[in-house]
């Protein structure tokens, strides 16, 4: 596919706001800038042919991690205290200058340099997913062929949400985080928050669910469901829930258990660790996905909320 | 030159401006930024090798999908991290009163309810 | 049949792409963010919904073009909320830029 108008357009504008993202003088212009940029970069991938890579982008890339980095703008806002106080000479500053575009020139240099007709693993990825069930390549890859990454990645993310928790200190642990907005009572949020969320749960679960067939999966509709709830502890329906609570508790660690559950199943029913036996293997998938889904959408919005700032009620 | 070249052309870019800010930006959240500027660069590096896997009817290879899929939710996991990170020394740095005052000497006053 | 959805459709993108075009030079050249608000929520509504007109014809049956229409309302609710919100923090805080 040649290279049209659209192409040059958006790789212009993705380098701009790149540009103005590390080189904007002043922290919320940069990260407003990198909201915008994460969108638009969707738009390159979907020129990719990569729509699920697209919906990732946009929904965590560009739209959770703006969430974060307003939020740490906001807290961060008089944080002279924080920066480091060696000075750049401007001979240094040319020199990291051309390491890095010699870095790019390298990668560049990989990218035209790419052998043709590329190896690829697409013919042995479409030609084994009929015994899965599922009609979309990626989401075969994510929860059949390479179920072990991803399980290691839900763990990750649980790994992350302990983490984050560890900064708390002693007296708060168990208790709320931060309400991610300061400020209580806007009627316009509230309103927001009321009308949203029953679409955007709607929409989410479908995206999940349609993730098996077409462009979709258990990251994006959780990812989805994640912003749903973030809305609701933002208009201050509800706070955000205490770290020490079961309900939470079991909803971060169900994807990872599950997931480890079903390959330990696999082990012992001998179709191999992380394998689904033909024929049952559909169910199975649905399953897992199920539960990740519920796992991511709990993980991101803990992730965002940060550490606990409030002793627990006893 | 194709679509998917071009693509990978600004992910070469993307990454060496972000590997330019993360090293010449005091600011820790702007090297957040940075950072998170280098990995989408290097995720489209993926994109190209992707698009160019197209074969047996799938417009795209679906592994470098599924890895870049996975970047990108380890990516925002990793920036919560330094995120959170950042805010405590903050809390931390505006009550003791500066970075150097924290990290190296001690005041000797029970600064240390950690 | 054809060359008159088609005519309607690139017609209506085109006012779209107009109005979202005034948006940005009003986001650019007005004075005060009031202002730029009041164009920024022009681009969105009008010339979005010009836009989701123009790709109704093109869309993937009538499951495709419902989706279209249910992505404007989301964006017009959306959109109208942030400037809402924007505005109330301007008349509270007073203008920051």
């Amino acid at each position: 596919m040649i290279v049209q108008t659209l192409d040059i357009s958006l790789a212009a504008l993705v380098l701009t706001l790149a540009g103005w993202t590390v080189l904007a003088h002043g922290t919320f212009p940069a990260v407003v800038s990198y909201v915008a940029y994460g969108l638009l970069l969707s738009l390159i991938w979907v020129r990719l042919f990569a729509v699920d890579v697209a919906l990732t982008e946009a929904a965590i890339g560009g739209g959770v991690t703006g969430v974060l980095l307003i939020g740490a703008a906001s807290k961060l806002r008089n944080a002279a205290l924080l920066a480091t106080e060696r000075e750049l000479t401007p001979p240094l500053r040319w020199a990291i200058a051309a390491l890095c575009v010699f870095t790019t020139l390298a990668l560049a240099r990989v990218v035209l340099s790419l052998p043709d007709p590329s190896p690829t693993l697409a013919p042995e990825a479409v030609q084994d997913i009929a015994a899965t069930g599922l009609g979309n390549p990626v989401t075969a890859v994510l929860i059949a062929y390479r179920a072990f990454d991803t399980m290691l990645e839900k763990c990750v993310l649980v790994l992350a949400v302990v983490g984050v928790w560890s900064l708390a200190s002693d007296q708060y642990w168990g208790g709320t985080p931060s309400a991610l907005r300061a400020v209580t009572g806007y009627g316009t949020l509230t309103f927001f928050a009321q009308l949203l969320p029953p679409f955007g749960i709607l929409i989410g679960i479908r995206i999940f669910w349609v993730g098996a067939d077409e462009p979709g999966g258990a990251f994006q509709g959780g990812a989805i469901l994640a912003a749903m709830w973030m809305i609701i502890i933002m208009a201050r329906l509800a706070d955000a829930p205490a770290i020490g609570g079961r309900w939470m508790r079991i909803a971060l660690a169900a994807g990872p258990i599950v997931f480890l559950g079903v390959g330990i199943l696999g082990f012992i029913a001998t179709w191999g660790f992380l394998a689904y036996p033909a024929g049952f293997a559909k169910p199975l998938i649905i399953f897992v996905e199920i539960f990740m889904t519920l796992s991511i959408a709990a993980t991101l919005p803990m992730l965002v909320a940060g550490p606990p700032i409030r002793a627990p009620r006893p | 030159m194709s679509a998917a070249t071009l693509a990978g052309l600004t992910g070469a870019v993307l990454a060496g401006l972000g590997l330019y800010g993360l090293i010449i930006q005091p600011d820790p959240l702007r090297r957040i930024l940075a950072f998170n500027v280098l990995g989408s660069g290097v995720f489209l590096l993926f994109g190209i090798i992707a698009r160019r896997g197209a074969a047996a009817g799938a417009l795209a290879d679906p592994v470098p999908q599924a890895l870049v899929i996975t970047g990108i939710v380890v990516a925002f996991a990793a920036t919560a991290l330094a995120v959170a990170l950042l805010v405590r020394l903050f809390g931390e740095t505006s009550r003791v009163g500066s970075l150097a005052e924290l990290s190296g000497q001690t005041r000797g006053d029970g600064a240390d309810d950690l | 049949m054809n060359f008159a959805l088609n005519l309607l459709s690139v017609t209506a993108i085109s006012v779209g792409s107009v109005f979202f075009l005034a948006g940005t030079v009003g986001l650019l050249r007005f004075p005060d963010a009031l202002s730029r608000l009041h164009a920024l929520t022009k681009a969105d509504n009008v010339g979005l919904g010009l836009v989701v007109i123009g790709l109704l014809p093109l869309a993937y049956g009538v499951l495709g073009g419902l989706k279209l229409v249910v992505v404007w309302a989301l964006v017009q609710l959306s959109g109208a909320t942030v400037g809402q919100l924007i505005a109330q923090s301007i008349r509270r805080n007073g203008p920051t830029a």
